[in-house]
């Protein structure tokens, strides 16, 4: 199985290129990309750097361009289709259905990978994207479980990729608007979850509150680690219990799965963490190599090894990791 | 309320709508609703479950003889999809759906969209059209109709409008608790510390979704099982005149558990000119079971409410 690592940078291009990974994913600066975070991306000249710094190590480099461009803006993601078949990368992650319509007849040479955003949760919807832009490899969204995969895999007519680490995302990628329902901004047009610019911390004699478009998310005593107010893993008040209403702050470890993910077809294992720092991508793809390589060399006797399951408690949210929907329980 | 004697094809556009019912209401009162909505002054109702696959109060054979009830009264019906596909069972259902042979068939999902290759067929707004280049794809594929999806705003909806291929319909999810999102996990289950496997059916529960507060007791959200909704109603009938401007075909409302009736007369009434779109909207906003927004459609925070105060 590949492993697919998140740059957000430079630094972070190159740490998951030293570190192991087989390809790394990245996006331009701006909002054509779902991780359009302050300071993060590529611009033009830094992109070129990375995919040759990857290229001359072997490993592949895959663009995302995956938010959802509205009329007035759509020159611009076409120009960044351009920019990124120029620059020949392996694949174009992408999500809208008329971006991939322009990839496909424009560049009809440039693979296409369908992003998570793209919210492709079934077979029927993998084959769409097949017959329609020549689709080579789908990444699906982090809600289906272990069987419900196995059964994708069997009947796609594309490669697929599935989350292996990082933030649990628990909507459906691309069909999440919870945050621009409270701040105007969302994953779909403006490239980020939950957006700095509109997250406030507000000391209280009690603690601290934090808040994302004004609306209380967290609610802090003294002392407590405070993390970053992802909306979903708020705490919120149903009928007369107060706790997290949709989901805690935790992070997704499917390292337990892999022979699972394998025996599934399974071709790629993707590392979510554009937002995080180089730190953190070279540790979680150091990790994950030597996990993916000890189960090569030993399928059989596969599980994951103590010090690993450390290092990645080291950065998760709230120090601890769940299988997630992959583990059926857990819906 | 007494029933209106005006028929919906005597009134100046836009047509109106009934969306698919979002919630698990008891198959009786399904059954009386749509009795009631083949009198309202609806043109179009939408049916289906398009929430839960466990959702099984009604069957497709249930929903068929809906539909030609309604279709006797007069109503063109569309029947909805899930809006997540996930198992091989909702698939079967979906196949089924697409190949019903009798009614359009709105699409919630890209899956469905493949099954409805080559025929008529609606986009609901969980699928994601925002650009004209999606909507032509789509009309290469059969699209009829497509429904804005309810993040974007006027402005984005005024270019669509000026770029959509010739002979496809819009529609807008004019009112209605708004949907955020959808997940694999039941929330109204885990509201309950009840397993998605074991739920009980408990969002049969909660008629109008179970809302979610702040703790500094905002109403925010409503839990409707796999789905996340506001807790607030978008009603956009204060912008009945822009609706028009822009050309819109359809107006959307959705099913709330009660009132519904009284909501469809008043944009009935205001598509009429019996009443003006404030005056009859300030008597919709009564109804509504926890306040009302229209920030998306003013490029603000869907929660807002920017003129419909």
């Amino acid at each position: 199985m590949e492993l697919v690592c998140p740059a957000g940078n430079l630094p972070s291009l190159k740490t998951a290129v030293d570190h192991g990974a087989n390809a790394v994913y990245f996006g331009f600066r701006d909002d054509t990309n779902a991780r359009h975070f302050a300071g993060l991306n590529f611009t033009p000249n830094k992109m070129a750097e990375g995919v040759e710094y990857a290229r001359r190590r072997g490993v592949r480099v895959f663009i995302a361009l995956n938010t959802y461009p509205r009329p007035d803006g759509f020159t611009r993601w076409q120009e960044a289709v351009d920019r990124a078949a120029d620059l020949g990368v392996d694949a174009l992650i992408a999500a809208d259905l008329g971006v991939l319509d322009y990839a496909s007849s424009k560049h009809p040479d440039l693979p296409l990978h369908l992003s998570v955003q793209g919210s492709a949760t079934n077979y029927e919807a993998l084959r769409f994207y097949h017959e329609n832009f020549g689709v080579r490899r789908a990444v699906l969204p982090r809600v289906l479980s272990m069987s419900q995969i196995r059964h994708v895999v069997d009947n796609s007519p594309v490669e697929v990729e599935v989350f292996a680490f990082g933030s649990l995302c628990v909507m459906v990628e691309g069909r999440c608007i919870l945050s621009s329902y409270a701040t105007g901004r969302s994953p779909n047009t403006y490239g980020a979850c939950s957006p700095a610019s509109h997250v406030e911390w507000i000391e209280t004699p009690d603690g601290l509150d934090t808040r994302l478009g004004g609306v209380l998310i967290q609610r802090h005593p003294k002392g407590e680690n405070v993390g970053y107010p992802t909306l979903c893993k708020g705490t919120f008040r149903v009928g007369d219990q107060t706790y997290h209403a949709i989901e805690e702050p935790i992070s997704l470890n499917a390292m337990e799965l892999l022979p699972e993910l394998q025996a599934a077809g399974v071709k790629a294992v993707k590392i979510e963490g554009r937002q995080r720092s180089p730190v953190y991508v070279g540790q979680v793809t150091k990790v994950w190599r030597q996990a993916l390589d000890a189960f090569a060399r030993d399928p059989d006797n596969f599980t994951p090894r103590p010090e690993w399951t450390a290092e990645l408690g080291k950065v998760s949210e709230g120090a601890q990791t769940t299988l997630g929907a992959y583990h059926r329980p857990w819906q | 309320m007494s029933q209106t004697d005006h028929r919906p094809s005597d009134r100046p556009g836009p047509r109106l709508s009934l969306g698919p019912i979002s919630y698990y209401w008891p198959k009786d009162k399904v059954d009386a609703f749509y009795a009631q909505a083949a009198t309202l002054p609806v043109d179009i109702v939408y049916l289906g479950e398009t929430i839960c696959g466990k959702r099984n109060e009604l069957r497709l054979e249930d929903w068929l003889a809906i539909g030609e009830r309604l279709a006797e009264a007069g109503k063109e019906v569309v029947l909805s999809t899930l809006s997540l596909l996930e198992a091989e069972s909702e698939m079967m259902r979906l196949r089924a759906i697409c190949d019903n042979g009798r009614f359009l068939v709105e699409a919630n999902d890209m899956g469905a969209v493949q099954l409805l290759q080559g025929r008529p067929f609606v986009v609901g707004h969980s699928v994601n059209v925002y650009n004209d280049r999606s909507l032509q794809v789509l009309a290469r594929g059969g699209l009829k109709r497509w429904v804005l999806p309810v993040e974007l705003t006027a402005d984005t909806l005024a270019e669509m409008q000026r770029l959509r291929p010739d002979g496809i319909e819009t529609e807008v999810y004019a009112y209605g608790r708004l949907p955020l999102a959808y997940s694999a996990r039941c929330f109204t289950a885990r509201a309950r510390n009840l397993p998605k496997d074991d739920c009980q059916y408990c969002c049969i529960d909660y008629p109008d979704g179970l809302v979610v507060s702040t703790q500094d007791e905002q109403g925010f959200l409503a839990l409707n099982g796999v789905q996340t909704q506001s807790a607030a109603t978008n009603n956009l009938l204060p912008e009945l005149d822009r609706l028009r401007e822009l050309e819109v075909d359809i107006l959307r409302i959705n099913p709330q558990a009660e009132g519904t009736g009284e909501i469809v007369r008043l944009f009935d009434q205001a598509l009429r000119g019996e009443c003006s779109p404030a005056e009859a909207s300030k008597k919709v906003n009564a109804l509504t079971p926890s306040g009302a927004c229209d920030g998306y459609w003013h490029g603000a925070a869907g929660m807002d409410q920017v003129a419909n105060a």
